[in-house]
């Protein structure tokens, strides 16, 4: 196997500035950091169901989009991101990302972060499928149909 | 103070996935791609991640209520069932087909890559067709 783009020190600290986040919120607002339980609270009015939980989880949304504008003026030039993959791919997916956290009570973060830390049965097991399945797709799509 | 407090978390969220690359979907898919020239960042980010919240969470856990709350909202459900394995399965399809979860995929909005936008509005119609869209079921 060959080891290529590791950058270890940034994700370190990354991943411990994702993790303060997680404890943040329980500890001030009492809640899992699930990203993908509060954007679809976030949804929650064009059902019809307002709530007192719309207001923070706005809130949080917005604190997400923000971070990597503070973190492109702070380096002078735009954060970059590439989508290797081509756009039916993006739709495809975004539909099956909202379906199945929804279906499946969660996501990376709420399930890989939160609910581990918590050792909860169920997020071990939607970690595990969820990696399982992504790593699957990934050999599928790069290495079998060569995208 | 709720929101103001998930305002200042949602940033500090988002500046670890930002620092971490992983708002990056090329990253994503270089670690997700076992069987290329493969990237494990993702696996040092989960496991910081983890190593704070684990401990975090036991020492907030072990406080009676939260500060700007009557009381902790954990998950209550243990079991694991098919919609948990099925939902999960199918997330995990979708997150190797576009590089992108939910917390990336928000956090990059603002960066100005068209397939995002794309990625962004099928993630909420997916989303909308598991919660249900007419306000008159109630």
């Amino acid at each position: 196997m060959e080891i290529a783009g590791f950058t270890p020190l940034s994700a370190a600290i990354g991943g411990a500035l994702i993790g303060a986040a997680a404890v943040l919120l329980m500890a001030l607002n009492g809640r899992v950091a699930g990203v993908s339980g509060i954007v679809a609270g976030v949804m929650a009015p064009l059902r019809g169901e307002g709530g007192a939980d719309f207001s923070w989880r706005l809130a949080f949304v917005v604190g997400l989009v923000l971070a990597p504008l503070l973190a492109s003026l702070v380096k002078g030039e735009i954060v970059a991101v590439s989508t290797p993959h081509p756009v039916w791919m993006m739709a495809i997916g975004g539909l099956l990302v909202g379906y199945g956290t929804r279906l499946g009570s969660g996501c990376t973060s709420g399930h890989g972060v939160c609910g581990v830390a918590r050792l909860s049965t169920r997020s071990l097991a939607a970690t595990a499928t969820f990696m399982a399945t992504a790593i699957a797709t990934v050999f599928f799509v790069n290495r079998v149909l060569g995208f | 103070m709720r929101a103001i407090s998930a305002l200042f978390i949602g940033i500090l969220f988002g500046l670890g996935l930002t620092i971490s690359g992983m708002i990056n979907p090329a990253k994503i898919i270089a670690f997700l791609d076992i069987a290329g020239s493969w990237d494990p960042s993702l696996l040092v980010v989960m496991a910081a991640a983890l190593a704070v919240s684990f401990v975090g969470y036991r020492i907030v856990l072990a406080r009676r209520a939260p500060l700007f709350g009557a009381a902790f909202q954990l998950p209550t459900k243990t079991t694991i069932d098919r919609p948990l394995i099925v939902g999960s399965a199918l997330f995990g399809v979708g997150w190797g087909l576009a590089g992108l979860c939910p917390g990336p995929a928000i956090s990059a909005a603002a960066l100005g890559n068209g397939d995002i936008y794309v990625f962004l509005i099928a993630l909420a119609a997916g989303m909308l067709l598991k919660d249900g869209l007419p306000a008159k079921r109630a």
